[in-house]
């Protein structure tokens, strides 16, 4: 397996979130730069990536591990290349979420947590993300889209089509 | 109309940057701090306007400044707590997203009167985008010279930094905050000490949410006494409510704290009413860890007295027939909506959101969710609504950190106010899953205004 490393323009960036904490405090950069190596490795986290991490923070590799594994941002399975994360919680449930959450479902052929085949689209349910008063919603790579009707999600579907085609 | 004093601006075209930020008399409360105040006159200035932490727990913001520790040489900190992760609550998402040099004027003014020389963000980390308007909003601050080294010629030097969470609404409790900034598990720590004596990387520090820091604002312009003088009793100054749910405007509204519950609801002003001519039937008025009331009890307290949106009025009654004002998510339920699946969302919430260090928490929350799942789909007993009371008993106040109030707080209200939903729904199972159980008789019959 081929080790992903960060480029140089990536280890600008690794540097400048190390730069804002305290001297041999680097272990704080930890959550940016998971971010960072998500972003920058294909929307996951792997073994080999987290080992990485911790080499360059020069710390041990459980400490990025347990970290990892405890917020519900950092995907540790390869995750599709659109991943709709639908919030489900008390607010976005008395707008409507549970039926946009089936009607992906059905529209993708898969259930919350999967894939498609084609490694196009992820669902994923999540809890509140901040957008009650805008609800039903998804968030959708680095954006929230709201309001989410039957015909919008339509619309979402072929936007990430089209964009993936326009890619290839 | 209540009287703005953070959102004021939020709608002029282009607020989100510097120069009309400026030009609508933004960045005046940190030349008059830096020019003409000294940092103990400005915590005096917090304590004398009364403002309480906007974030949930209400407590007196200037009082907690002047708890922070100053030994000789140890660098101490400011942290902005931007982690807004409570089910009813996007106030503050609201407030960086269109006004973030109010927040960033509240950071520079705030970090002076407690001598933080590098200030942190922590936001949660599904506000992405909100990263970047807050970075390019620092950026802008320190161009103008209202950032970096020696500010205003005054000798004091700031940074703001923002670090992103990445899904943890436990990082919303200040202490589990500090770890997750340190680059841990949001595992809360156990106090004492507390953040004000050793906090992040073990130096004094002040945790403070966005609407707290950003009220330090208008604080400062008008003076404590003035601030002081908007709001009622120990309720002062003006609250962000966010308010979401079956309502037909639903938003983020600067209110005075003068209003009742009924004109925030039903005024044109705030909600708007409940959409299609339904009737209320619950509500939650401040963010899913208060306790739910249904309608009658909402909109007047048990003593027959009508319930204002503020601090005493919200939790007049106890948590017998009150509630809170939280964090300020307000969150509506119509007559079609079930109390008990309602509830199931909460739970399973909380118990998603555990961080697993305490054992009436982690296990607690898992089997609260299962037994009202059970409820919720026709398998459930008449003893289970006792054995969910007995559960979220032994939660409550069992634990490090609030998450396990904020967890069984809602079962318990639910189930005090709404018993009968949950019996309907033991006794019919299957007509349970076929409709909703409608409004409790004891909402009933709830007074609607004529619009």
């Amino acid at each position: 397996m081929i080790m992903s490393k960060f480029s140089e323009e990536q280890m600008t960036e690794f540097n400048r979130l190390v730069a804002r904490y305290p001297a041999g405090k680097q272990k704080s950069a930890l959550l940016p730069v998971l971010h960072l190596a998500q972003e920058s490795f294909g929307g996951w986290l792997s073994a080999e990536t987290l080992d990485y991490v911790a080499e360059l923070l020069q710390i041990k590799p459980i400490e990025v591990y347990e970290v990892a594994t405890f917020y519900s941002m950092y995907n540790l399975k390869p995750v599709g290349k659109y991943m709709f994360e639908v919030c489900q919680t008390g607010p976005c449930m008395l707008r409507g979420s549970d039926d946009i959450i089936a009607y992906i479902g059905e529209k993708l052929g898969i259930k919350p947590g999967e894939t498609t085949t084609d490694g196009m689209f992820t669902l994923k349910t999540v809890e509140c993300l901040g957008a009650c008063g805008y609800a039903p919603m998804m968030q959708l790579g680095k954006h929230y889209r709201e309001h989410l009707t039957k015909e919008k999600v339509d619309a979402i579907i072929d936007e990430c089509r089209k964009n993936a085609g326009s890619l290839n | 109309m209540s009287k703005k004093l953070l959102l004021e601006k939020a709608h002029v075209a282009g607020i989100r940057y510097f120069d009309v930020y400026r030009k609508e008399g933004g960045y005046r409360s940190v030349e008059k701090a830096l020019k003409e105040m000294n940092p103990e006159a400005i915590v005096e200035e917090v304590k004398k306007s009364g403002l309480r932490g906007r974030g949930g727990a209400g407590f007196p913001a200037g009082m907690k400044w002047s708890f922070i520790a100053k030994p000789e040489g140890v660098p101490r900190h400011l942290v902005c707590n931007a982690d807004e992760s409570e089910p009813g609550t996007f106030k503050d998402r609201y407030l960086m997203e269109f006004i973030p040099h109010l927040l960033i004027e509240g950071l520079i003014v705030s970090s002076f009167a407690l001598g933080s020389n590098d200030t942190y963000i922590y936001i949660r980390g599904e506000y992405a985008w909100i990263v970047d308007i807050l970075e390019e909003a620092i950026a802008e601050a320190h161009k103008n010279g209202f950032l970096g080294k020696n500010i205003l010629g005054s000798g004091f030097d700031c940074n703001i930094h923002v670090q992103r969470g990445a899904g943890a609404y436990i990082c919303g409790e200040e202490t589990a905050l500090i770890e997750s900034l340190e680059g841990k598990r949001g595992n809360p720590r156990i106090k004492p000490p507390f953040p004000a004596v050793k906090g992040v990387w073990d130096r004094p520090t002040v945790v403070n949410n966005v609407e707290t820091l950003a009220a330090v604002v208008p604080i400062i312009n008008m003076g404590g006494d003035e601030y002081a003088k908007i709001g009622v009793g120990r309720s002062t100054g003006t609250k962000l409510i966010s308010a979401c749910g079956n309502i037909n405007k639903p938003g983020v509204y600067e209110i005075d704290m003068t209003i009742s519950v009924e004109e925030f609801i039903y005024s044109d002003e705030y909600c708007g009413g409940i959409p299609n001519g339904k009737r209320l039937k619950a509500c939650i008025p401040g963010g899913s860890s208060v306790p739910i009331l249904p309608a009658n009890l909402l909109l007047k307290t048990a003593k027959g007295e009508t319930r204002y949106m503020n601090y005493e009025s919200l939790s007049d009654g106890g948590f017998a027939t009150g509630s809170m004002m939280g964090s300020g998510g307000f969150i509506v339920l119509d007559e079609d909506q079930c109390v008990v699946r309602h509830t199931l969302t909460l739970a399973r919430f909380y118990r998603h959101e555990s961080c697993g260090q305490c054992s009436p928490c982690r296990e607690g929350t898992g089997w609260m969710e299962k037994i009202l799942k059970n409820i919720e789909t026709g398998k459930g007993k008449m003893s289970d609504i006792d054995l969910l009371w007995d559960i979220q008993r032994k939660i409550e106040g069992n634990t490090i950190c609030p998450l396990g109030d904020a967890a069984a707080w809602p079962v318990a209200a639910a189930i005090r106010h709404f018993r009968d939903e949950f019996e309907w729904h033991v006794n019919n199972p299957d007509e349970a899953q076929k409709r909703n159980y409608g409004l409790a008789h004891y909402a009933d019959p709830i007074h609607v205004p004529v619009a």
